[in-house]
């Protein structure tokens, strides 16, 4: 943790801490603190006496059937976009590992999109799947498809999943590449002497190797569909038709903007920073073990 | 080497452009919109080849901006979002690698517990802390400001540790040389290690300008002025709910001109990208 060889000047170290800890102090352990602290409290209609109410507003949550549906439909959003990216990363990134001419070309002209912002992603999803002056939305017309996701709230959420999941290939591809690359080709070599054809190497010997990345990928993508899919929510569907596409994070926003229950929002923000922190609880766990394995 | 037969090698490059097509598709559709006409758009007749009318679009939209909904320029926008991006990057690795120095070549008491303070802000985004952050950003009369928009996302430690894990690697006979040579703290960490620090802080500053750039959620809530929004946050504004008043061209030109710098920073600055991306996330 610590050099051998160092200073000892008695000052100059709190100056050199000094300005981080004042702005982690004041943005970033106040407002947590006043999260929590605001989550047991209870505030009368204007604002003018507040309450201590111990979990009140914690368990006014859970009994809410709306808060409920939006831990489900989170949820239900992060497999979805993680399982649909993943995939086809690692099909996209399975094929740019072989010895193929261009392959850095491949690349670049793969991983870009990382670098697009999501409510720009919401933007061009919703302009090329748009009910009226989508040019996908007629094709989608023309083989039956009643197609109007601004309607529909099943077809809201699977734009939703799609626009997110597109957003995230080139991540998930960038990773994937780069831990194929890491397993030794000896290793294939020997199942290729074995007999082995090639979709049967990669099931029994890539696709194991490959399994601390595809974890590591796993929860990075979980805490991606919790908290960036906002933008993507925010423009292409602002949490609508009804409530369909409301997420936990787009519900904090929505509940704190119409002003109404603070205690309450405080209480979401809480439950929300104990799932990041368990998320990234499992993150370190296991990539201290990568480091040994 | 594992052969590869010539069929399955077509494959696989047929596979990777199908990939890319997948994925470039949505943004050719945006830089095609960005040149045609606002009615044939909204008739749903747009034509999937470029239109002429992409000087114009483009003049309206950096210079005039929509005729409707925001009417500020989106110069105007990418300037904001430009000084965001660059304060957030730059301040966030000015305080992180001074303090990593402090954590790493002193000995002061507390030293351990300010570590702890700092590593624990890793684990949280802004997003879940947003209106108490935005209750203290108010009182401090930081709404509609750069200090605003950017000092509460410099509040993290990702970069604190990754300076720290490069300065514990940094071999410890370049200190004794530099004490030897008369050299202080200030002038070892000027001389010495912040050259050496060059390619992380390089690799850091491309992921964290992209990152700055993308903001969204926090700029949407503590900008009201039109002049102090960002771009991500203008687009928003552009779409109106009322389908027919939308700009498209307009928008889609904004679209491109929002993904035009960090696009341009992943494909030139390739190697640091993927250099600061791998190691942001250890």
């Amino acid at each position: 943790m610590q050099k051998q060889a160092i200073f000892q000047t008695k000052v100059l170290p709190y100056a050199l801490v000094a300005p981080q800890l004042a702005i982690v102090l004041i943005f970033f352990y106040w407002p947590a603190l006043q999260a929590v602290i605001q989550s047991f409290l209870l505030q009368d209609a204007f604002g003018l006496s507040t309450t201590f109410v111990w979990f009140e507003n914690y368990l006014e949550l859970f009994r809410d059937p709306a808060y409920f549906a939006a831990i489900v439909r989170t949820f239900f959003f992060s497999f979805a976009i993680a399982v649909s990216s993943l995939s086809f990363a690692l099909l996209l990134a399975v094929m740019a590992d072989k010895p193929l001419r261009g392959s850095m070309l491949y690349r670049t002209l793969l991983i870009w999109p990382y670098a697009v912002a999501p409510p720009v992603v919401g933007v061009l999803w919703i302009f090329m799947l748009h009910p009226s002056l989508g040019v996908l939305s007629r094709y989608l017309r023309a083989i039956g498809v009643d197609w109007n996701p601004l309607l529909d709230g099943d077809q809201a959420a699977a734009l939703i999943i799609l626009a997110a999941a597109w957003k995230q290939i080139s991540y998930n591809f960038l990773f994937f590449l780069a831990g194929l690359q890491a397993i030794p080709k000896s290793v294939l070599e020997a199942a290729a002497i074995d007999g082995a054809r090639p979709m049967r190497r990669f099931w029994t010997v890539t696709f194991p190797l490959l399994s601390p990345t595809i974890f590591f990928l796993l929860v990075v993508n979980i805490v991606y569909a919790f908290f960036d899919t906002f933008g993507i929510i925010d423009t292409m569907t602002r949490g609508g038709p009804g409530t369909s596409t409301v997420t936990l994070v787009y519900k904090v926003y929505s509940d704190g903007l119409l002003g109404g229950n603070l205690g309450s929002s405080a209480a979401q923000s809480v439950i929300l920073m104990v799932m990041v922190i368990v998320l990234t609880g499992i993150q370190f766990r296991f990539v201290e073990r990568k480091v040994t394995y | 080497m594992v052969e590869e037969e010539g069929f399955r090698r077509y494959v696989a490059h047929i596979i990777l452009w199908i990939g890319i097509a997948i994925v470039a598709f949505p943004v050719y559709i945006a830089i095609i919109a960005s040149t045609q006409d606002n009615a044939l758009i909204a008739n749903g007749q747009m034509s999937l080849l470029p239109g002429g009318h992409f000087f114009e679009v483009y003049y309206q939209t950096i210079f005039v901006g929509t005729s409707g909904s925001t009417r500020e320029p989106v110069g105007n926008m990418m300037l904001n979002s430009l000084v965001m991006a660059l304060a957030i990057a730059i301040g966030k690795i000015a305080i992180s690698i001074i303090s990593a120095y402090a954590i790493v070549y002193f000995r002061f008491p507390f030293r351990m517990p300010i570590f702890w303070i700092i590593f624990i802000t890793l684990m949280l985004p802004v997003e879940v802390r947003i209106y108490p952050t935005y209750k203290i950003v108010a009182d401090l009369h930081m709404l509609d400001s750069y200090a605003g928009l950017s000092l509460p996302l410099i509040a993290s430690a990702t970069a604190t540790l990754l300076f720290r894990q490069f300065f514990m690697t940094v071999p410890d006979e370049l200190l004794e040389a530099s004490r030897i040579d008369g050299a202080g703290p200030v002038r070892f960490f000027w001389d010495t290690l912040l050259p050496l620090s060059r390619t992380n802080m390089a690799a850091l500053f491309v992921i964290l300008f992209i990152l700055g750039w993308n903001q969204y959620l926090w700029p949407l809530l503590i900008t009201t002025r039109d002049d102090m929004q960002t771009i991500q946050v203008g687009i928003r504004k552009m779409i109106t709910t009322t389908d027919a008043l939308t700009e498209w061209p307009i928008v889609m030109a904004t679209a491109v001109l929002a993904m035009l710098p960090p696009v341009f920073v992943v494909v030139v600055m390739q190697k640091l990208f993927v250099r600061g991306l791998v190691e942001t996330e250890k």
